[in-house]
């Protein structure tokens, strides 16, 4: 298991590196020169030639990528190009919020997906097991950032219970967390209620349930454990949206996360920021997958990991 | 009828399986699908959305996309001339959903149209030439995996610049890998298949082997997994409109819609929740259809 794991990270290290030097690479070769802008338009060509020079601009793209990578595993993100402040202080400010955000989308996206896709699965057509069909569908397929919208529209403005942006406190997070997990809640349920509808029709459910067990321990003893591990993955998947969906979400709400932020620093190609955000998303998503790649094992001891 | 369907029926299973013509397959998959009721009329509503939104210039002119006024800015919806009422700068709702419905249902089609065919090749080759092309094309195709697809969408759209193309572009680019995996996993099973191997003894070239023998067989996943993206590809679209990185602003996209009257929408709330249906309606039916294509070419994997 161990090795296993220290495998696993060591294989993050090139995909990391891949992709860091994928979005570098593209941010530098597209048109419009950065220090030109930084500068601003009535600069003199010396300006602007200090400042690439001050920036590194000058060197090739290799070597700056290099640098960068260098600088940011010491801890260096750089500083803004724009805003001239250290980008890695900036995110110790904003990335508690963005996770705690996250976190609270994702831990009532599961603890009412999955429990509600049971409870589809076993009351298999008939009026519950329909509204919950019905309620998945919408939040999945209306956009996160308009139901948002109408979550202010409706909580905020109509009935005032909620505010409607910022994240001064807890009360803040309940709309925003609402959003975020919305269509990972609605995909949970889904998940839940077509694998365990498949399992309950399988012959080791047929036997438990002859040898007379209670439903309850069918359900959850026998049928449920079996499906667990496609609902794993899908919590794997859904990390990764909920790290995508952050920016749309706390676009919405003006919530000072990473994704406001990141968003603000991609309309100006703010370079460094970007690619921070960009490393500590892959990052993020690169552990969660292992860490979900390992909890299959411990769900189902048929899972080796490490083997051939 | 019924009896001639069932003589049909019977007549194509009494010949052998091998010479069952497609044209007989694709009648049975017409026929599943159209037994599944959520499916036909998720194929009817979302026909007659495309047919409403090409022909839009049979019933509004298409100056009324941009016409301003501000002295007919708010107009609630139902009033005369102005189905959806007016936004703030006092131009039509109706004509700016019905002619951005082209973009985003276009855009949706095209990108996933390209990841389409950018998975049939990638995942193709990976999956039939294995070893080196394999491990390169798949270790590219995690590092794109590695970050979500909207982030790394923004990215390029960001670095390339606004416009139509590049959106396609930074689109198609998050939803290959994903399109690509999926192929090579269906090439991977064929390729040991016996049809495959009979193919390679009687000397047929590898570009035959793959045209005539391997991607007729792996279209089944491959529908699938385009028809039940385009629904979320419309919704990364007007993702990328409501950020401000989409389409540009005067332009009409479902999500620019939405983004540009997002300061209005406290107290014109018709001018988010009506753009907004129009793309939940839209994914919904896509959703429903891609649903019902799944159980009708996969019949076994019944939910």
């Amino acid at each position: 298991m161990i090795k296993y794991t220290l495998r696993r990270i060591l294989l993050m290290i090139p995909v990391i590196i891949g992709i860091t030097f994928l979005v570098h690479f593209i941010l530098m070769i597209s048109p419009g020169d950065p220090a030109q802008m930084i500068v601003g338009p009535e600069a003199t060509l010396e300006d602007i030639e200090m400042k690439r020079h001050e920036l590194g601009l000058d060197q090739p793209q290799v070597v700056q990528y290099l640098k960068y990578m260098w600088n940011a595993l010491h801890g260096d993100f750089g500083t803004s190009w724009f805003q001239s402040f250290n980008v890695m202080t900036e995110f110790s400010h904003r990335l508690p919020y963005t996770l705690r955000l996250g976190f609270l989308a994702i831990i009532w996206a599961v603890a009412l997906g999955i429990p509600l896709g049971v409870i589809s699965a076993v009351r298999h057509n008939t009026i519950v097991d329909y509204a919950l069909t019905v309620l998945s569908l919408i939040l999945v397929s209306a956009p996160a950032f308009w139901i948002g919208m109408m979550y202010q529209v409706f909580f905020s403005l109509n009935l005032r219970w909620l505010p409607a942006s910022g994240a001064s406190t807890w009360r803040h997070y309940i709309l925003p967390a609402l959003s975020l997990g919305g269509g990972v809640f609605a995909t949970n349920c889904r998940t839940t209620r077509t694998w365990l509808l498949d399992t309950l029709r399988s012959d080791f459910v047929r036997t438990a349930r002859a040898k007379g067990n209670k439903e309850v321990t069918v359900v959850f003893k026998h049928a449920l454990r079996n499906s667990l591990l496609p609902i794993i993955t899908q919590i794997g998947v859904n990390f990764s949206i909920i790290m995508g969906g952050s920016v749309i979400t706390e676009t919405v709400y003006a919530f000072p996360g990473i994704g406001s932020y990141l968003i603000n620093a991609v309309k100006a190609k703010d370079v460094p920021i970007v690619m921070a955000s960009i490393l500590v998303v892959a990052v993020i998503v690169g552990i969660t997958n292992l860490v979900v790649d390992l909890m299959y094992a411990v769900v189902d001891p048929r899972v080796q990991l490490g083997g051939k | 009828m019924r009896k001639g369907r069932e003589k049909k029926m019977s007549n194509t299973a009494s010949k052998k399986i091998s010479t069952s013509n497609r044209k007989g397959q694709m009648k049975q998959v017409w026929f599943r699908f159209r037994k599944n009721k959520l499916a036909m009329i998720g194929l009817v509503v979302i026909t007659i959305l495309i047919l409403a939104c090409l022909s839009a210039s049979l019933y509004i002119p298409y100056e009324k996309v941009y016409t301003q006024s501000i002295r007919d800015a708010f107009i609630p919806p139902f009033s005369e001339g102005h189905i959806f009422g007016t936004d703030q700068f006092g131009r039509d709702l109706f004509a700016r959903i019905m002619y951005g419905g082209r973009i985003s249902l276009f855009a949706g089609l095209v990108t996933i149209g390209i990841a389409f065919v950018m998975g049939i090749i990638l995942g193709g080759s990976a999956g039939f030439f294995g070893g080196k092309t394999d491990t390169i094309i798949m270790r590219f195709c995690d590092i794109l995996m590695s970050v979500p697809g909207i982030l790394l969408s923004m990215t390029i759209v960001a670095a390339l610049g606004q416009g139509l193309g590049k959106m396609l572009i930074a689109m198609s680019v998050s939803l290959i890998p994903r399109q690509a995996r999926t192929v090579r996993a269906a090439v991977l099973t064929l390729r040991g298949q016996e049809f495959v191997e009979a193919a390679r003894c009687y000397g047929t070239r590898n570009s035959t082997i793959i045209f005539r023998h391997i991607i007729p067989n792996v279209m089944g996943p491959l529908i699938i997994g385009v028809m039940s993206g385009i629904g979320g590809q419309i919704l990364q679209i007007a993702s990328l409109g409501f950020l401000g990185i989409g389409i540009a602003p005067p332009t009409p996209e479902w999500g620019t819609i939405i983004s540009e009257n997002q300061s209005n929408i406290l107290f014109y709330p018709y001018l988010g929740l009506v753009p907004g249906l129009f793309i939940m309606v839209a994914v919904l039916s896509l959703n429903f259809i891609g649903d019902g294509l799944r159980d009708a070419l996969d019949p076994k994997q019944k939910n």
